[in-house]
């Protein structure tokens, strides 16, 4: 367990504040770091690279943890658009709610928001797993590729439109489903999955066996012009 | 009894209308029930920088002598907001194309060839591969709305950085790569199965909108610690417009590609239908830059059916900073090659007319994934004669340069020009030759 250190917007800029993090000097066993008054500035620990823990009091703006590699990041508050684009490793983890695109492209590490998230949710994800503890808005999952994307609560309209190989589990009720999505049995292997997320969110008052299993029908994964209205 | 025409006294009267190729498109598509998809750029004859002219020196300016005087060429993209603009010894760059659509060979020879010249290649969507990132001196790293082999290693290993927001071939479009051409290596860099066709989106996921796009920009800002260069490539739609909101974004540079640029593969009838030549893209572009008092502070790249270096020197003379080349850095390295003349014939094309890439099929080896067919490319040879063909270009432009009194290709300006026809004279609102009359431009309408 390192050193905490104290880094505060209203003595800083972004710039400053993301430089110190991107750059940490391990002599002095720094490892912990409190981000004060972040005021949803937007990029907020955007390109860390190190395993290190950041705590944000406060709320954040777009692209929190963007391309995040290692570091544990936790937000004490809500989450502007894009929180995690195309993260490669680490975890975020949102005590609020989150905007769009949560989780966009990432393409490893785990997001955990015990909140809702808004529309777009994992979109292009490409290997995240994200663990949504309220509910996601619509088109969650379109064009996902791969990883898992629990939901305890609903999902808006359009769930997994033009889905690859990501995984949905949802607790509660997709409005629609998307294009090329559609439920699929649930396997001992997606039970131990989904026991598996609901360990890493701490999540305790819902049963794996409550979830439903959403992926793709592979239907669309050749153009071919029969389907062309489901294009 | 014969009738008139059977007498041969008329002759049989084709439509222009209904021309040869059109009446064959419409019996291919009551044949297949589907649109023809192709790749490059738009093959109808539209005004071009053919339709203009240099006036050169006489009486009224002095010519610089040729092989004697200085011309110079280099030119310096990113010096508004980055800590490490680029400089390239010629204002040609390599377009985008991705892996994928071409093949690893291919792109390294594009890396070599360009390195030669001492200029930049340009990644596309599939991400950045070890041939072309080790053969570029200076590599420009797309961001596309896939996203497709992004992340953050290599957005850093990046001279420079280009969102796309579209392509001159298909504004408002996105792309598929289809599955014939996702070989296992394109498939891990992409990260979807092999053989699955793989859509590239037509928005960008996590951002609508200039506002939005200039948080972006910050974003990558900071994960490049301010360091490299940020591009916006947009297709010639509104050019106006779009130039002035990547100015506000925080672009360092504006990559302006025409409907002539060429495409791996979209539908003819986006290619031939949607968006700007070129030609009529530059001035209102300059326009933007000039009224924001950022014209040279944030640098414009044209691209779009660039060929040699009068099409340069015009492009230069109009207001860019710097060109890109794309299908005519592809024939440099034995694109449409007429010694593959009867293997084009045998997939139903011809040299120069083949354009079917998405298909993977490709005799020259380039864009295809085939290991057989891509050993037909040698990098080396390919690289050389890319930067043989540069270096042409650019002496050329020198050449126009220097008989326009200019020492350095981009004092060439558009009162060196004139236009052979009104649309080149209204779109490059340059006079008509002959005349002082510019179509259009009695006021200044934007």
């Amino acid at each position: 367990m390192g050193k905490l250190e104290n880094l505060d917007f209203k003595k800083n800029n972004l710039r400053n504040i993301n430089n110190y993090l991107q750059n940490i000097d391990f002599k002095k066993n720094l490892r912990n770091f409190v981000i004060k008054n972040p005021s949803g500035n937007h990029a907020i620990c955007a390109g860390l690279k190190e395993d290190i823990s950041v705590n944000i009091k406060g709320h954040v703006g777009y692209y929190c943890g963007g391309m995040n590699q290692n570091a544990k990041i936790t937000i004490e508050g809500n989450a502007g658009t894009g929180l995690g684009e195309n993260m490669m490793s680490g975890l975020i983890h949102v005590k609020g709610n989150v905007s769009q695109s949560a989780g966009a492209t990432a393409h490893g590490g785990t997001i955990i928001v015990d909140g809702n998230a808004s529309s777009r949710c994992g979109i292009s994800m490409k290997g995240v797993n994200i663990i949504i503890k309220g509910s996601v808005g619509h088109m969650s999952a379109f064009m996902a590729q791969s990883g898992n994307l629990l939901i305890c609560g609903d999902a808006g309209e359009a769930l997994g439109d033009s889905i690859y190989e990501t995984v949905i589990y949802i607790a509660g009720k997709p409005k629609s489903l998307g294009a090329d999505c559609v439920e699929k049995n649930i396997t001992k292997k997606d039970l131990i999955k989904i026991e598996e997320l609901l360990n890493i969110g701490n999540i305790k008052q819902i049963k794996s066996s409550k979830f439903k299993k959403y992926g793709s029908a592979r239907k669309l994964y050749n153009f071919k012009i029969d389907n062309v209205s489901e294009y | 009894m014969k009738n008139i025409r059977q007498k041969n006294i008329t002759k049989p009267r084709q439509s222009w209308t209904f021309d040869e190729y059109t009446n064959s498109e419409i019996r291919r598509a009551a044949e297949t029930g589907i649109y023809d998809i192709r790749g490059g750029g738009s093959k109808r004859k539209l005004p071009h920088f053919d339709d203009l002219l240099f006036l050169g020196a006489s009486m009224s300016r002095y010519p610089l002598e040729g092989y004697r005087e200085k011309c110079s060429t280099n030119v310096i993209l990113g010096t508004r907001f980055a800590k490490k603009p680029i400089e390239l010894k010629i204002p040609i760059t390599i377009a985008g194309m991705s892996f994928g659509a071409l093949s690893g060979p291919a792109k390294e020879a594009l890396g070599r060839g360009a390195s030669i010249a001492g200029t930049s290649t340009t990644t596309g969507d599939g991400g950045m591969t070890k041939e072309e990132r080790g053969q570029s001196n200076t590599l420009v790293y797309q961001l596309l709305p896939s996203r497709y082999g992004m992340n953050p290693d290599d957005l850093r290993k990046a001279d420079a950085i280009e969102v796309v927001i579209g392509q001159g071939a298909k504004p408002g479009g996105g792309g598929m790569l289809l599955g014939q051409k996702i070989s296992d290596r394109v498939a891990e860099m992409r990260t979807l199965p092999k053989g699955v066709d793989q859509r590239s989106a037509c928005r960008h996921p996590d951002w609508t909108g200039p506002d939005d796009l200039a948080i972006k920009i910050t974003e990558l800002r900071e994960i490049t610690q301010w360091k490299v260069p940020i591009f916006v490539k947009i297709a010639g739609a509104r050019p106006y417009y779009d130039t002035a909101l990547a100015v506000k974004a925080g672009a360092d540079v504006v990559v302006l590609d025409g409907m002539q640029g060429g495409t791996a593969a979209t539908q003819e009838v986006f290619i031939e239908n949607v968006g700007q030549p070129t030609l009529a893209c530059i001035r209102p572009a300059v326009d933007a830059l000039q009224d924001l008092n950022a014209h040279r502070e944030v640098q414009l790249i044209i691209s779009g059916g660039i060929r040699n270096g009068a099409d340069v020197s015009k492009a230069l003379a109009l207001g860019a900073d710097a060109v890109s080349i794309g299908s005519a850095a592809m024939i440099a390295i034995g694109d449409n090659d007429p010694k593959w003349e009867k293997e084009y014939n045998r997939l139903g094309s011809t040299a120069g007319a083949y354009d079917d890439w998405h298909e993977g099929n490709d005799p020259a080896g380039i864009s295809t994934q085939d290991p057989k067919l891509m050993k037909r490319l040698d990098p080396k040879k390919a690289g050389k004669k890319l930067s043989n063909y540069l270096k042409v270009m650019t002496l050329e432009a020198q050449t126009i340069a220097r008989a326009c009194g200019k020492n350095d290709l981009h004092n060439l300006e558009p009162e060196d020009l004139c236009a052979l026809t009104v649309e080149a004279a209204a779109m490059a609102r340059v006079p008509l030759a002959g005349t002082n009359w510019i179509p259009g431009f009695d006021k200044k309408i934007f």
